[in-house]
């Protein structure tokens, strides 16, 4: 009994039973979509069928409109192991160039919106100026701009990884200015009082005071950012005929109907997230342990 | 007991004996319905080397008064000169140390770190920087925790530290709002006791706000009673008691008829309200 009570108080058992619920409720709805479909395919070969054959076929179609887990997990590790890296086949290679346009995309949206949150912060007239402008360039539907940025930087002779990137630098700038601006503004009173006495300069005054204030509000932001990155590298190789990368692979899949291949590409981005939000994490534990918060 | 109405502290200065004199002094924030007299035709002077305490209830502008000498605050008339010049400049000279009623410690730095931060601010050699941090953390007797961050000391450590953080830039004014008002009364006599020691040792003039009278009383050459709406002086008490002071001091008659007196001028002003 007292083991029983410690099993259930386990955070690792509540997790199981709550993917068990999952799993068990996927394969109810594979089995009822996909035998569906087997039935309507026989009854129109007029195929003589029973109910027993249709759940031992349910779960092997090649093209089911729902794949079930196990399918799906097959198919990872056939176009990740069974792959050379190289191979248009591997899932790994598409996802390295997702990874690639991500990162770049990041570092450039970061950057980007560390500098406008500094001047809205720094002048006035950029805080009424730019403000808007930042708020307005996040109402467009991406799925709109990210064509045109291709076809515009296309004209210019840019192509391959940086129009892809400068579409997850416009979605990730944004949260890190909104981040930014808060976590600069939050200074607080008394210090800034304190760094006057010290007659110090604006710059001090950034680099010593505001730039450490800010930091935690930066980390929730780049997690924000990081996320968007990823999503707007992916809808960057939809519209765009991209021959590479998981959109690219989601998009293939649907022209052909593969809908275990999306599956499979789905479940990659979902874990890619999962890595970069994983890995800014470790670096705000990092930067926040040197200076001395407790955690 | 020798008190100087604040018309006879008006007396011209002999020499560059004055760290701070303000001639008619007022200061008038502009609020929404009616504007307040924060300060009211303010005559003071303060000497080199004395340790002046402020004292008078909430609003009487005590606080203010310490923060137009710091330039944190401008009057809106009458003149203020601090060190010889005008408190802006004074400010740009780095010609005070601030200690505010909390530590503001930077709780990203450590302790001696924290210390640092106006030396770096002042770009001044690293080696010099250590030695002013180990020399003014010894003082406070904080040696043993330099490398400890904010968070990990007390509260009254962590004003130590703060004390000694304005201390590094060897200024020759200190000026102090109510450093200690946070903290337990055991703390607060004998973080009294130190700070009379360190004032002691390096002959600073010390500007103090406080809202204790035995603490006032404990520490002070000069006391300087405020009152509020609009915020005045109204008495300056030259402190009979000796310059080098102890605890057992408190126990005197004299320590008891200043303290009263103090007590009576407060009172008096508030008759009359």
């Amino acid at each position: 009994m007292q083991r029983l009570k410690s099993l259930t108080q386990h955070t690792g058992f509540a997790v199981a039973v709550v993917v068990l619920a999952l799993l068990i409720v996927w394969y109810m709805a594979a089995l009822w979509m996909n035998g569906q479909q087997l039935i309507m395919t026989l009854e129109r070969t007029q195929q003589p069928w029973t109910y027993l054959e249709i759940v031992r076929n349910a779960y092997g179609i090649a093209r089911p409109p729902l794949p079930v887990p196990h399918q799906i997990a097959v198919e990872l590790y056939n176009s990740i192991v069974n792959q050379p890296i190289t191979s248009r086949r591997s899932l790994l290679y598409h996802t390295i160039i997702t990874l690639n346009s991500t990162l770049l995309g990041f570092a450039m949206g970061s950057i980007l919106g560390i500098l406008i949150a500094v001047g809205i912060v720094h002048n006035r007239t950029l805080n009424a100026s730019l403000m808007p402008w930042v708020i307005a360039s996040q109402t467009v539907p991406i799925l709109a701009i990210a064509p045109i940025i291709v076809v515009v930087l296309g004209s210019i002779n840019i192509t391959g990884i940086l129009p892809k990137a400068m579409i997850s630098m416009y979605l990730s700038f944004f949260p890190v200015t909104i981040g930014m601006v808060k976590g600069l503004r939050s200074a607080d009173k008394l210090h800034m009082e304190l760094m006057m006495t010290y007659n110090a300069s604006a710059q001090q005054m950034f680099w010593k005071l505001r730039w450490f204030s800010a930091q935690p509000y930066l980390f929730a932001s780049l997690k924000i950012a990081i996320s968007a990155a990823l999503v707007g590298a992916i809808v960057a190789e939809l519209p765009t005929g991209a021959q590479g990368g998981l959109g690219a692979r989601l998009l293939s899949g649907s022209y052909y109907g593969q809908t275990i291949q999306i599956w499979a590409a789905l479940i990659m981005s979902a874990l890619l997230g999962w890595f970069l939000i994983t890995l800014v994490g470790l670096a705000e534990r990092w930067i926040l342990k040197r200076r001395g918060a407790v955690l | 007991m020798n008190a100087l109405h604040p018309d006879v502290m008006n007396r011209p200065t002999t020499s560059g004996r004055s760290m701070v004199e303000v001639n008619n002094l007022s200061l008038i924030f502009e609020a929404n319905d009616a504007p307040v007299h924060a300060l009211s035709e303010i005559n003071l002077t303060i000497h080199k080397g004395d340790f002046v305490s402020f004292i008078g209830p909430s609003g009487c502008g005590k606080t203010t008064l310490l923060r137009v000498i710091a330039d944190l605050e401008q009057a809106t008339s009458g003149e203020i000169k601090v060190g010889g010049t005008s408190p802006n400049d004074a400010r740009l000279n780095r010609m005070y140390g601030y200690v505010f009623q909390a530590p503001a410690l930077f709780p990203w730095r450590t302790i001696r770190s924290n210390c640092a931060l106006p030396m770096e601010i002042s770009a001044q050699s690293k080696t010099h920087q250590h030695a002013q941090i180990d020399k003014y953390l010894q003082m406070v007797g904080l040696q043993d925790f330099h490398n400890k961050f904010p968070w990990q000391l007390s509260g009254g450590m962590q004003q130590r530290a703060s004390i000694a953080r304005a201390l590094c830039l060897e200024p020759e004014l200190l000026l102090m709002d109510e450093p200690f008002g946070a903290l337990d009364e055991i703390t607060r006599d004998h973080l009294n006791i130190e700070l009379l020691k360190i004032w002691e040792a390096t002959g600073k003039t010390l500007v103090f706000v406080t809202h204790s009278i035995p603490e006032a009383v404990l520490l002070s050459t000069h006391i300087v009673v405020m009152s509020p709406r609009p915020g005045r002086i109204v008495k300056v008490i030259e402190s009979p008691l000796p310059r080098h002071k102890t605890l057992a001091l408190r126990d005197t008659d004299a320590f008891h008829a200043l303290a009263s007196e103090i007590r009576q001028a407060l009172a008096e002003d508030h008759q009359l309200d």
